[in-house]
């Protein structure tokens, strides 16, 4: 677990009550002694007797998915924190040419993040001030707890560079594994859910709370940046915690069984942040940052319905009761990947076929609906962080175009590259500090 | 046209209730009314009063008309809304003109020739519950807004009497290209047309915003006739003759729209909002695709009223003033990236703007209209 896990800043008293200010989100929670309630579980979880305000449910039970993130750290939260259920991410363009008003936007958009992912509300509130002028905050959020929110922000290569013009003088800053990312064989990309100048994750545990999220940074941003896209994600696909149990995707398998969990800091360190060392130079602001590729894969769900179950299974390499490795009994049972089919899912994915490669996966399910053909737009939303994808991602993409039998039910339709800088270290830093300085 | 009530109907609603209370308890008290009427004394070059200061309540003013020219007599609240007005007063007659009024400061007008803003007099109208004293520097933004609002009212009919004239005639070819320019004056006022409740739907309502029992009339029924059906039927005929009288009410209403700073401010970001609900998407002007127009239309209001408030703005909150100006001046630059010479109203169809260049255009409105939003505040608080 890292820093962000296990602390929480829920905390009763810091909510504003007092008279003349608009209620926070959390003040208009009415939980007397919340923070002391979960300030207990993150002691030792011995507050499961303990109830929250009127709610039937026992602290212990809820605390996790209602507390808060700690926003600030030495990487940004969202990456390493356990995966929350709901997800709504968006890449930005930037439309302003001004780099002053771009650092000014990066200034607020961390000073609304912090307070949101805190439970707050974004400037004055939602309700209060005057009547004739819209609320700072839009206010769907109000009296939901913090419900895990992390927000989570990245830089597209085009911030560096666009059609050849070094657009914030920043041309010079853009990182080796900032690349272009290479056309993979299979790939129907859409440019207009593909790239973006920046992004912004918002995973939470109540949908709600991430919409809220986007659409305040969007109404903050307007007239220097405009969303380019966005995806809302549900039912995540992999878990970061390795005792909960592994979820299933859109076709019905266990998926991320093997992810590198969020308490592993010796894998993080090697795998998904950028070590000190490697960010040297022109990269340093980079240093326990992380790279992140989002990937909009389109599942074929009514053929694959319509696929026998040993064919699924073998596409996979797993079995779709227990999720357990061909000729194994169990989930966790080491796979042997030798008696899978040489085009198994598994086999090809797994760290052992790809010299040891090992990236984070935090991405989601999503349905947006059905296409107009009457068939469901549904798939995963795939998202990965790693320290390089040029030893990361590429590799293992490259390798599963090419070959992985799962490719006739799934097609990529969006794609991105985002750096993601390291956390945010205090009150006054914010999202690119680094970058910009 | 708008689905909802704008902020400007709900504003008046709020007000006409005011008026209607105050009216009331000024009459139980039997003040200001009887045989006490005011005199006014019109000429050709003064406007004598027997009193300028009365009780608030029902008021008479009893109008003497010595002069050679037809006068008229309006009584304005502050930004000019008229309280109420008598026309065609005869030279050596004389009229009654009864108004209930609230007490607060007003200005009592006679018009030689019945022509500009007339010969005025301040007057007073004692009793509870005036209003608090405005900032005159958003009285006189006001005033400006309104007098912006009635000349493009009087500017929109005759470019409407030229549309329907060339409906009436039949003329598919030339109504269509009059019909986008018979609807910029109301494009730029319009939250102010809506603020009257009833011709906004006689005149400017889609297809899709016909009720049930509502007979669709107006400019978007002549538009679907002449693009889509390419004929013009009789009933047509009938139509441009109503749409003339319908904005004929208009023209004549718009002096007694209830019209406060911050209403202007709202309507301002209302108009955007009409870009982004309707122009944007194509759906305003889905026969004839002249959206560009009315887009144009809407933002041309929108900075009118930014412009008047500005003052006040630049002095309350100068980043925003700031912020303003340059979104303002974005907008204009992406609707340029539009204009074609050779259409009959400077502006391409729409149909023919990509998915990608309409993308920008709401980029734009969204850019202007989030701090757009902000300006009722900035003129509302006074620092």
């Amino acid at each position: 677990m890292t820093e962000h896990e296990g602390t929480t800043t829920e905390d009763a008293g810091a909510a504003r009550t007092a008279e003349g200010h608009a209620p926070s989100r959390r003040s208009l929670l009415g939980w007397g002694g919340a923070g002391l309630a979960l300030g207990a579980v993150a002691a030792g979880g011995t507050a499961a007797a303990l109830r929250t305000g009127g709610d039937a449910q026992p602290a212990g039970a809820d605390a996790t998915s209602r507390s808060a993130v700690a926003f600030h750290g030495r990487h940004q939260a969202g990456i390493a924190t356990a995966v929350q259920d709901r997800l709504h991410f968006a890449a930005f363009d930037v439309t302003t040419d001004d780099r002053d008003e771009l650092i000014a936007l990066l200034k607020e958009w961390t000073k609304a993040a912090a307070r949101m992912t805190a439970g707050d509300t974004v400037g004055d509130g939602a309700v209060g001030g005057l009547a004739e002028a819209p609320p700072d905050d839009t206010g769907e959020a109000l009296g939901l707890p913090p419900s895990r929110l992390t927000l989570t922000f990245g830089i597209g290569p085009t911030l560096f560079e666009k059609d050849g013009k070094d657009r914030f003088g920043l041309k010079g800053r853009r990182p080796e594994a900032l690349i272009d990312l290479p056309k993979f064989p299979g790939d129907n990309l859409d440019t207009a859910r593909s790239g973006g100048d920046l992004c912004v994750q918002a995973c939470a545990d109540d949908p709600q709370v991430a919409v809220h999220a986007i659409r305040n940074l969007a109404r903050i941003g307007f007239g220097k940046v405009a969303i380019r896209w966005s995806q809302l994600g549900f039912g995540k696909t992999s878990s970061t915690t390795p005792d909960a149990q592994t979820p299933r995707n859109m076709f019905g398998f266990k998926d991320g069984t093997h992810n590198l969990a969020g308490t592993d800091t010796a894998a993080l360190d090697k795998h998904v942040w950028v070590a000190d060392g490697a960010a040297k130079g022109k990269e340093s602001w980079m240093a326990g940052g992380s790279y992140l590729v989002a990937r909009r894969i389109r599942m074929h769900i009514e053929t694959w319905d319509r696929t026998s179950r040993k064919e699924q299974e073998d596409i996979f390499g797993r079995d779709k009761a227990e999720g357990a490795p061909v000729g194994k009994k169990h989930e966790r049972d080491a796979p042997h990947l030798k008696s899978m089919l040489p085009t198994a899912h598994v086999r090809l994915a797994h760290p052992d076929s790809n010299g040891g490669i090992r990236i984070l996966r935090r991405g989601y399910s999503f349905t947006d609906g059905t296409d107009g053909l009457g068939r469901l737009d549904a798939g995963l939303f795939f998202l990965a962080y790693q320290h390089d994808v040029r030893e990361g991602f590429v590799p293992l993409q490259r390798r599963l175009a090419a070959n992985d039998a799962l490719n006739e039910y799934i097609q990529h339709v969006g794609s991105a590259l985002f750096a993601v800088p390291p956390g945010v270290r205090g009150a006054d830093d914010w999202w690119g500090r680094e970058l910009f300085a | 046209m708008r689905a909802h009530r704008s902020s400007v109907v709900a504003a008046l609603a709020a007000v006409t209730a005011v008026t209607a209370v105050a009216g009331c308890a000024a009459k139980n008290d039997g003040k200001g009314g009887g045989k006490g009427a005011i005199e006014v004394t019109a000429t050709d070059s003064s406007c004598e009063l027997s009193a300028k200061e009365f009780p608030a309540g029902h008021v008479r003013f009893a109008v003497q008309n010595k002069g050679s020219k037809v006068t008229e007599v309006y009584v304005y609240a502050a930004g000019d809304r008229i309280v109420t007005e008598r026309e065609n007063i005869g030279p050596g007659t004389s009229a009654e003109i009864t108004a209930e009024i609230k007490a607060g400061s007003y200005e009592v007008a006679c018009k030689p020739g019945m022509k500009g803003d007339g010969i005025r007099q301040k007057v007073t109208a004692s009793g509870k519950g005036a209003p608090a004293e405005r900032d005159p520097k958003l009285d006189a933004a006001v005033a400006a807004y309104r007098h912006y609002v009635q000349e493009q009212a009087d500017q929109t009919l005759p470019a409407a009497q030229k549309f329907a004239d060339a409906v009436k005639g039949g003329d598919v070819a030339a109504a269509k290209k009059t019909y986008a320019l018979s609807r910029v004056g109301w494009e730029r006022t319009e939250p102010v047309a809506e603020s009257f409740g009833d011709i906004d739907p006689k005149v400017d309502v889609r297809a899709d915003g016909v009720e049930k029992g509502q007979k669709w009339t107006g400019w978007h029924k002549l538009e679907k006739s002449l693009w889509e059906e390419k004929k013009i039927s009789g009933d047509d005929k009938k139509l441009a003759g109503q749409l003339i009288t319908d904005l004929k009410d208009w023209q004549k209403r718009v002096g007694k729209a209830e019209i406060t700073p911050t209403s202007m401010a709202n309507g301002a970001k209302e108009l955007l909002d009409e870009v982004a609900t309707g122009k944007v998407t194509g759906e305003e002007e889905r026969y004839s695709h002249t959206d560009l127009v009315d887009f144009q239309g809407n933002v041309e209001g929108a900075e009118k009223a930014y412009e008047l408030l500005k003052p006040v703005v630049a002095k309350n909150d100068p980043a925003l003033a700031k912020e303003l100006d340059k979104q303002f001046k974005a907008i204009r630059a992406l609707l340029d990236d539009h204009r074609d010479s050779k259409s009959a109203d400077g502006f391409a169809s729409y149909d023919t703007v990509g998915k990608g260049d309409r993308k920008k255009l709401s980029d734009g409105v969204n850019a202007l209209a989030e701090p757009l939003s902000k300006l009722a505040a900035a003129v509302a608080t006074t620092k």
